[in-house]
């Protein structure tokens, strides 16, 4: 396989994956009923606090910041965590950083890890490669229990069995817990607390004799050498701290310059992400401590990820997307989300982010990439939520013309030109896309407010692709403000809710 | 190549367009949020405290000096713990010298044997008002991370209001980085299943904060 491995590499562009999606009732309730109640309470979080457009700022201009001098950050970062008695690899690309991790491991003797849930082990199939090499890994998170249980795809950055209701989770259990370790408890019903303490029991066995882990982080110190977990449960504090051996992958786009800006981030993260004060959990070491006091891993290596982010970095329209601190907000607001659910975007960074991510690190050629940036209907609540302000509507119309047009571009390192999407794909990939939206009221109301307000910008005939299509037809002018919102004004303030869904 | 050269060689040729005399890290990155939201007391600060950690989930109980020591054999007596796990260098006197089993926390401590252990007892290094967060650094009254996760239930004793701050930003100001840092917001919980808040996955399901003075 050629190009950059994100996770789930055979698929249907997304408005095939999502048909599927749509016409499931249970996905759509389980996924309706998640963001919807996420959505309310995580606005009244961010109302908390009074400087949240000031906190939004700053975690842009530190992200920007630090993306911009990539290169001196990583270099001191190495440095920090060096001095602090860390061992740092970098990896190029998802068989690089497969390859060195299974290395640590085998050097170990060990052939079982503890994980904490991380992003980037998913995006380079890690859980896969160990196992080729004979080593099994435990996810830890009870969401990411469930899916690799239940043999299944996560389908949320944040929540990933989002999709599964407490009915298939309990037939889960109660089929797969004993084929990985301690089975389910006698009568296991499916009420939460019963679930999680189901899940409580299964994985102490593992923590408790584990002794190497894999993490990812969210945050890495380049002052210090600090690598910072958010979590929730306490099996992040557990594989970070019981097992002797550590070993943290991570994206090179997390790191921050300073210490002091974590008090961004520590206070936007958790708001956006679970719609906290703050998350039960949050661990923060620095290299590793001397045998005297000793506490948590002897060892630990950190290996940075590059794997496409370099590619994206070169993109001084897309790279912003790098600034993206995983906290899933935009997933939860985005009407085709709510609609498609996580699969399918057919990589592991679903939703608005995934649409503006994963084309960027795998390259546009496959058609699942190529129809990602259609994935929307630039609708704008995914760049109101985002905590680091990223445009997601200004990338998604940037890949588009990339799809559409083609143009340079950077792949593994390497500067080249890409064609148009060949044929008529890129029509084709926009005219399912909207056919799927026209038979989606919400979606394409929201799509249309954002049209409105961008219609100065909108050609009279197609670029690219298109423009055989267009040249025998006009394309229709785009109102000045959609019909509903018209409706909904000149009927006054009173009635408004009546067209919300 | 090395794969070090390799990717920081991508980096810059990525970055060919950013202007090498750029504004410096401290312009660049303007700080016009808040250090503290609203203005409050000592006594409104401590107040807060208490309310966010009990908004949270976590049991709050305040004691005098003189009666810390009594509180504590309470809260283990009804939690009908055998043998109680302390670290190092807690302050004695909040230890009676009967009852309980008091185990202390050695390197050569398994987590098995951890786990067998019902309670721990730690001070802390610093507790935020805001988010109703207690950060341990592992300095002797608070031990090593382990104490504080494998045990169900965890008594925290935080000074007010020496020990007590507003906000993240005054919090991070006091912490030493080179510390192992593990900041607790309420006992564990997971909201995986249908977004259901439960207490209690993997670490401690009880978190009882003694706010002393
Ligand atoms: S793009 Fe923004 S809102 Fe979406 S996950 Fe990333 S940080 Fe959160």
């Amino acid at each position: 396989m050629s190009g950059t491995f994100v996770g789930m590499p055979v698929h249907p562009a997304f408005p095939e994956a999502a048909r599927e999606a749509v016409h499931d009732p249970t996905l759509r309730g389980n996924l309706r009923h998640a963001t919807h109640t996420i959505r309310a309470k995580r606005a009244k979080a961010v109302a908390e606090v009074s400087d949240w457009a000031e906190l939004r700022e700053a975690g842009r201009r530190i992200k920007d910041h630090t993306l911009r001098h990539l290169d001196r950050y990583l270099e001191q970062l190495e440095e920090s965590v060096t001095r602090a008695g860390g061992t740092v690899h970098w990896a190029a690309d998802a068989a690089e950083a497969n390859r060195i991790v299974t290395g640590l491991v085998k050097a170990t003797g060990e052939s079982e890890v503890v994980k904490v849930k991380s992003m980037a082990t998913q995006e380079i199939g890690l859980n896969e490669a160990l196992e080729a090499a004979g080593i099994r890994a435990y996810e830890t998170d009870l969401a990411e229990l469930i899916v690799q249980l239940g043999k299944d795809r996560p389908s949320h950055i944040l929540v990933p069995a989002i999709h599964r209701n407490r009915g298939e989770i309990r037939d889960i259990f109660r089929a797969e817990m004993g084929a990985w370790g301690r089975p389910a408890p006698e009568g296991l019903t499916d009420t939460p607390a019963e679930l999680a303490e189901a899940a409580r029991l299964h994985l102490r066995e593992k923590f408790l004799r584990a002794k190497v882990g894999v993490s990812g982080a969210n945050f890495m110190v380049a002052e210090t050498g600090t690598l910072v977990v958010v979590e929730s449960e306490g099996n992040g504090r557990m594989c970070l701290t019981l097992p002797e051996t550590l070993i943290s992958v991570v994206g090179i786009e997390k790191v921050v310059p300073t210490w002091r800006d974590l008090e961004v981030f520590l206070q936007t993260l958790p708001r956006s992400s679970t719609a906290e004060r703050m998350n039960p959990y949050t661990s923060m070491w620095t290299g590793t401590t001397d045998s005297e006091t000793a506490d948590g891993p002897r060892a630990f290596h950190l290996v940075l990820l590059d794997n496409g982010r370099t590619d994206a970095l070169a993109d001084q329209v897309g790279r912003q997307a790098l600034r993206c601190i995983r906290c899933s907000a935009c997933l939860n607001v985005c009407p085709v989300y709510e609609r498609a659910g996580g699969h399918a975007y057919g990589s592991v960074y679903p939703g608005p982010i995934g649409a503006i991510l994963s084309p960027q690190l795998r390259g546009t050629a496959s058609e699942i990439d190529a129809s990602l940036p259609y994935a929307s209907s630039l609708c704008g609540a995914c760049y109101d939520v985002c905590p680091v302000a990223i445009d997601i509507p200004e990338v998604l119309v940037h890949l588009r013309e990339r799809v559409a047009e083609g143009g340079p571009a950077v792949r593994a390192g390497n500067r080249v030109l890409l064609k148009p999407a060949k044929g008529h794909a890129a029509e084709r990939a926009a005219m399912r896309a909207a056919r799927w939206a026209l038979a989606r009221p919400g979606a394409l109301r929201t799509g249309q407010r954002f049209a409105s307000r961008t219609r100065r910008l909108h050609p009279r005939t197609l670029p690219g692709p298109g423009r055989a299509w267009s040249g025998t037809r006009d394309l229709p002018p785009v109102p000045a403000e959609p019909f509903r919102d018209w409706w909904q004004r000149t009927r006054g303030a009173g009635d408004d809710k009546g067209g919300a869904k | 190549m090395s794969s070090r050269e390799r990717v920081l060689g991508r980096v810059r040729r990525a970055l060919a367009d950013v202007v090498p005399d750029e504004r410096p890290y401290e312009e660049a990155v303007g700080r016009d949020y808040l250090r503290v939201h609203g203005r409050r007391s000592t006594e409104e600060t401590v107040e807060l405290l208490a309310e966010n950690l009990a908004d949270y989930r976590a049991i709050v109980h305040r004691a005098a000096a003189e009666d810390v020591r009594m509180l504590i054999m309470r809260l283990l007596a009804r939690r009908g713990s055998q043998e109680m796990l302390v670290p190092p260098g807690l302050p004695p006197d909040w230890l009676a010298a009967a009852d309980p089993v008091w185990i202390h926390d050695r390197a050569a401590g398994t987590p098995q044997r951890l786990d067998r252990v019902g309670s721990v007892v730690t001070g802390c290094a610093v507790a935020i008002a805001e988010t109703g967060t207690i950060v341990l650094d592992g300095s002797p009254d608070q031990g090593r991370r382990r104490i504080t996760l494998i045990p169900d239930h965890h008594i925290c004793v935080v000074r007010v209001p020496d020990q007590v701050v507003s906000s993240v930003p005054e919090a991070l100001e006091r912490l030493d980085p080179a510390r192992p840092l593990t900041w607790i917001s309420g006992p564990s919980a997971t909201s995986d299943i249908e977004l259901d808040r439960v207490e209690g996955v993997h670490g401690p399901r009880t978190l009882e904060v003694i706010l002393l003075g």
